[in-house]
């Protein structure tokens, strides 16, 4: 019997790294923009993106991956706002992984400006998986509360941008934005932060302004 | 959660790397784990545990490294490591760093067992 010790150094996330790659590759030969939309559940993922219909409606052309535990429901939600929608039902699973986009990709139509893909409500293991996006949002809304950033890190730090959402909420609450932005920055300098109310419409022109201005710079090859 | 998905990859490569070595069983796996990786060692240590029953690493110890956060600063060169979430430079105080370490999930190195000679 004899025993020897092999050097591995395997990456446990190369392949979904590797398919995220892929993924990103195509969506920018086809000119598309890809956000990915982190948050826990109840934050307003899908009330932002049912505003953001709203608004791009006459300009833009957006489709949206949905993921749930269970359900349809958020993909006929956005679906009401005329923008083709895809649930991804995980049967239990924390989090989307850049495979499960792929087997969707296909059917995006290809006359799209924006995918958007709306994570599994998950502060913690959505933030480990790559899924090919452009852009990373998380969303934070003022009845969390203005500590979490540090609470759960990693999600801040693999964002790009930091959106509050809910602010009309913020009077009643012991909610200081200021902190909660100042706490992301301090884990990821240069995060973008923006203040919504999806459903009052505050802060709503500034966010459609940042994607579409990334969508050009997308375009032009200065992504 | 996703430890035992994780662990099931590990399984993955511990199969893969018995079979090209010609090994009969596997008997410590080895495992870096950043601390902002997004996984907890301890649910990793219980899925492994889980998991190992009637496989070719049913006797195998599992030994996780959890790697702290290293920091590169592009301003004035230095590394530092960071054992709380302000990731500026210790040295200078720049913002504008870079994580080179402690965001990976890694197998570092599997102990391998052959029967016969």
């Amino acid at each position: 019997m004899s025993t020897k010790t092999i050097r591995v150094q395997a990456d446990l996330l190369a392949t979904n790294k590797q398919v995220a790659a892929e993924i990103r590759r195509e969506l920018r030969s086809r000119g598309i923009l890809c956000v990915n939309l982190l948050s826990s559940p109840g934050s307003g993922k899908t009330t932002l993106l049912e505003a953001l219909a709203d608004r791009l409606k006459d300009r833009i052309r957006m489709a949206v991956i949905e993921g749930d535990i269970e359900t349809e429901r958020d993909a006929e939600r956005i679906r009401r706002k005329g923008v083709p929608a895809w649930q991804i039902t995980t049967g239990g699973a924390c989090h989307l992984e850049a495979r499960m986009i792929g087997k969707v990709l296909g059917d995006v139509p290809a006359a799209i400006d924006f995918l958007f893909i709306e994570n599994v409500g998950n502060l913690v293991c959505p933030a480990s998986y790559d899924l090919g996006e452009d852009l990373r949002f998380v969303l934070l809304s003022s009845p969390e509360g203005d500590d979490k950033p540090a609470k759960y890190p990693q999600a801040f730090l693999s964002a790009d941008c930091l959106i509050l959402t809910k602010t009309d909420l913020i009077p009643y609450l012991p909610f200081d934005p200021a902190r909660a932005a100042a706490e992301a920055l301090s884990i990821k300098p240069g995060l973008r932060v923006f203040m919504v109310s999806a459903l009052c419409g505050d802060g709503m022109d500034a966010l459609v302004e940042y994607l579409v201005e990334a969508l050009e710079r997308l375009r032009s090859g200065r992504a | 959660m996703h430890e035992l998905s994780l662990i099931a990859s590990v399984f993955d490569i511990l199969e893969e790397k018995t079979r090209e070595h010609g090994a009969s069983r596997v008997t410590a796996v080895v495992l870096r784990v950043g601390r902002m990786s997004g996984v907890v060692p301890d649910l990793l240590e219980s899925a492994f545990e889980t998991y190992k029953n009637g496989t070719l690493a049913e006797g195998a110890r599992l030994t996780i490294e959890v790697v702290p956060v290293k920091l590169r600063c592009p301003d004035c060169g230095g590394t530092s490591v960071r054992e709380d979430t302000d990731f500026s430079c210790t040295a200078c105080g720049s913002r504008r760093i870079e994580i080179v370490e402690g965001r990976e999930i890694v197998v570092e190195k599997i102990e391998l067992e052959t029967d016969g000679a």
